[in-house]
């Protein structure tokens, strides 16, 4: 079979990461990489305070909410204990499945004043709602975290 | 194809978390042959479900599951 029509028959997952703090960013990247062993194909497009994910060295400066009632080092101490990989380990495994797909939302670029050459290697695309819109409609699942 | 239902690899994700098993035992079928077997062994009490659903929609047959003290173990082939 060639790989268009694999990629046809593979099932699809589109989430918009509007959120930068490190319990949600931890969510997205979890189902992503769980997800992406599943052979299912899955498309992160990173906006708002999502984006600064995709700064470079930004993924693990995530912080936690300060309503929450523990501290991010506390958390990040106790997921080291657990051996729970960092987030940046996990988008490093998400793309190693060769099924992950990472957008940057070119307004918030604008917005935030971010550069592509801000941005880690690991993005693929720069693009805008309408493109987000076309994979969502193409997709099994579409998740707003 | 054979019926020969010989081990021939393991995969120990004891001490692992959601979502390592499934990211590890998905490196290790893609390393794999059709029609070879591999066992693993995992803490993870989620694991159960998770190997279940990951063989269910990866077409990979789960030939066998158990659990003794704490320890799931799945005996799986490669479709």
């Amino acid at each position: 079979m060639r790989e268009e029509e694999l990629n046809e028959k593979k099932k699809k997952m589109a989430m918009i990461v509007s959120s930068g703090t490190m319990d949600k960013l931890y969510s997205v990247m979890m189902l992503a990489s769980a997800a992406s062993s599943m052979d299912v194909e899955v498309h992160l497009f990173f906006t708002f305070w999502g984006l600064n994910a995709l700064k470079k060295g930004g993924i693990d400066k995530a912080e936690l909410p300060s309503n929450v009632g523990i501290s991010t080092d506390m958390l990040k101490g106790r997921l080291k204990e657990v051996k729970i990989p960092t987030l940046s380990e996990l988008l490093a495994m998400c793309k190693e499945s060769g099924n992950v797909k990472i957008y940057a939302c070119s307004s918030t670029m604008e917005i935030m004043n971010v550069k592509k050459e801000d941005l880690i290697p690991e993005v693929d695309e720069i693009a805008g709602a309408a493109a987000f819109t076309g994979i969502a409609l193409d997709s099994n699942v579409s998740l707003f975290v | 194809m054979s019926d020969d239902l010989t081990i021939t690899r393991n995969l120990d994700a004891r001490g692992l978390h959601c979502p390592m098993p499934i990211v590890k035992i998905n490196k290790a079928i893609k390393e794999m042959n059709s029609g070879e077997i591999i066992k693993v062994q995992c803490t993870d009490p989620g694991s159960k479900r998770d190997f279940q659903s990951w063989c269910e929609k990866t077409g990979n047959k789960l030939l066998e599951m158990s659990e003794e003290d704490g320890v799931f173990v799945f005996i799986i082939k490669k479709t």
